[in-house]
């Protein structure tokens, strides 16, 4: 089981794909180092194994450090997903010295030009590459982590081979996850077929040539596929994600849902709101499915897909998810792909305050 | 085989209270080991080759050393594709 601590939603950077809710938290809501530090001993206690701190981005939290250290001192595996430009060599030092166990660098595209431009961060990229030296010569795995989308695709191949240039242990190539700011941007980060035909041949090609040296993880995308993801591994079965100003979540995209009173880990302790709370337990299991899904031998596998992608795209977060062929609202994914063939590529680039229109 | 097995970075194998059961906690994975597997894991400490962690479980357990040579290639063979154990 797993803790996602969003710390913060600031960050430096404004990717366009970024997935976090468009309404973000503010500074001043966020939860305080004590609050962090109650719920990461909650967390031991309740079997969780490995906290993911993220955000926004979590390194613009100065008491990162202090978390890191007290939850490597409960014997939690800690990772960092992090975008590196604040990563300096004294705060590795740091990291390091606290018992940080892993850390995951985003990178925007293959060089800096484009990841740069794609970031709104001049410099971002070159800050990266030093930030996965100081990774790898702190002896500590590196994930480097490469969102693909139609205005990247064509450079997947470069983005592996700087993965392996910087010595990165695991890659992780992953299609935009229309949520959030991604879905607002949809239109014009949604890949062709073609496109992601492309991406498949050189992720397999590469997985094949690195086998047993570097993992390759591939996240494929919903809109192309003909079954849904297990969305988490599953509605409340091995994920809590807790944003910024506390709320827990079954999944990070879930404060979209209507219906539902997410509660607070400044009200509750996470034990109760994993094994009593409402919104935990709303869709866990089978036994909320629709009957198409009930019916379904792979109901143990996906756990009838995504609850949020049900929403945004079906208008129902008990549907079957519409990345399903079996779902009567699969066509929306194909509409989907049809609208942003040949669409703009204008993008909004996601700011703390933007749509306060 | 002489290759000697080992953890790669960023991995650890440890007892978890809560569960009652060994984990193997890798970047963005958990492994849950079965019986087998987690015997076979106890012997990986940077200097036992493969042979080595064979002959140790043949010593120790009552199966043909071949069916225990299969299981062990099996169990590593399976854990380096996955990015948890380096041979
Ligand atoms: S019908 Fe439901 S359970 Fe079956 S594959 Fe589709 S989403 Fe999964
Ligand atoms: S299914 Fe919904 S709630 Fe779960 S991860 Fe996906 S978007 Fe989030």
């Amino acid at each position: 089981m797993g803790l996602i601590a969003e710390l913060t939603h600031r960050c430096p950077l404004q990717c366009a794909y970024c997935s976090n809710p468009l309404a973000l938290d503010d500074r001043k809501a966020e939860l305080t180092t004590d609050e962090w530090r109650r719920v990461l001993g909650e967390a031991a206690a309740l079997g969780i194994l490995q906290v993911h701190f993220s955000g926004g981005e979590p390194m613009a939290r100065r008491d990162l450090v202090e978390m890191v250290a007290h939850a490597s001192s409960l014997g939690l595996y800690t990772n960092i997903i992090t975008s590196g430009v604040l990563l300096t060599d004294e705060a590795m030092a740091a990291l390091l010295a606290a018992g940080i166990d892993h850390i995951q660098l985003s990178f925007q595209d293959a060089a800096a030009p484009a990841a740069d431009r794609f970031s709104g961060y001049r410099g971002g990229h070159a800050k990266k590459l030093d930030a996965a030296r100081r990774i790898c010569e702190a002896g500590l795995p590196l994930t480097a982590n490469f969102v693909v989308h139609k205005q990247n695709a064509e450079r997947v191949g470069e983005m592996i081979a700087l993965g392996e240039a910087l010595g990165a242990e695991r890659i992780e190539i992953a299609h935009t996850q229309y949520y959030g700011w991604a879905l607002l941007n949809r239109n014009a980060l949604l890949p062709t077929f073609a496109q992601l035909e492309h991406v498949n041949g050189v992720v397999a090609a590469a997985r094949q040539r690195l086998n047993g040296r570097i993992t390759i993880d591939y996240v494929v995308p919903d809109y192309y596929a003909a079954r849904p993801k297990a969305c988490m591994g599953g509605w409340g079965n091995r994920f809590i994600n807790i944003s910024p100003s506390g709320k827990a979540l079954p999944c990070h995209a879930a404060e979209t849902l209507p219906g539902f009173q997410f509660p607070t880990v400044r009200d509750v302790s996470l034990a109760e709101i994993w094994v009593d709370s409402d919104a935990f337990s709303r869709f866990r299991g089978v036994d909320w499915m629709p009957e198409l899904c009930r019916a379904c031998d792979r109901k143990e596998i996906d756990w009838g897909g995504c609850r949020c992608q049900a929403l945004a795209l079906a208008g129902d977060a008990a549907a079957t998810d519409p990345a399903c062929a079996h779902s009567p609202d699969h066509h929306l994914m194909g509409a989907a792909v049809t609208a942003a063939d040949g669409a703009p590529l204008d993008l909004v680039p996601r700011r703390l305050r933007t749509l306060s229109a | 085989m002489a290759a000697v097995p080992t953890f790669r970075r960023g991995v650890k194998f440890r007892f978890d209270a809560v569960r009652n059961a060994w984990v193997l906690l890798a970047p963005e994975k958990l492994f849950m080991p079965d019986e087998t597997a987690v015997e076979i894991l106890k012997l990986v400490d940077g200097t036992r080759s493969i042979d080595a962690i064979v002959d140790d479980l043949a010593a120790r357990f009552d199966a043909p050393r071949e069916m225990i040579a299969e299981d062990v290639a099996a169990t590593f063979a399976n854990l380096s594709t996955r990015g948890a154990v380096q041979l």
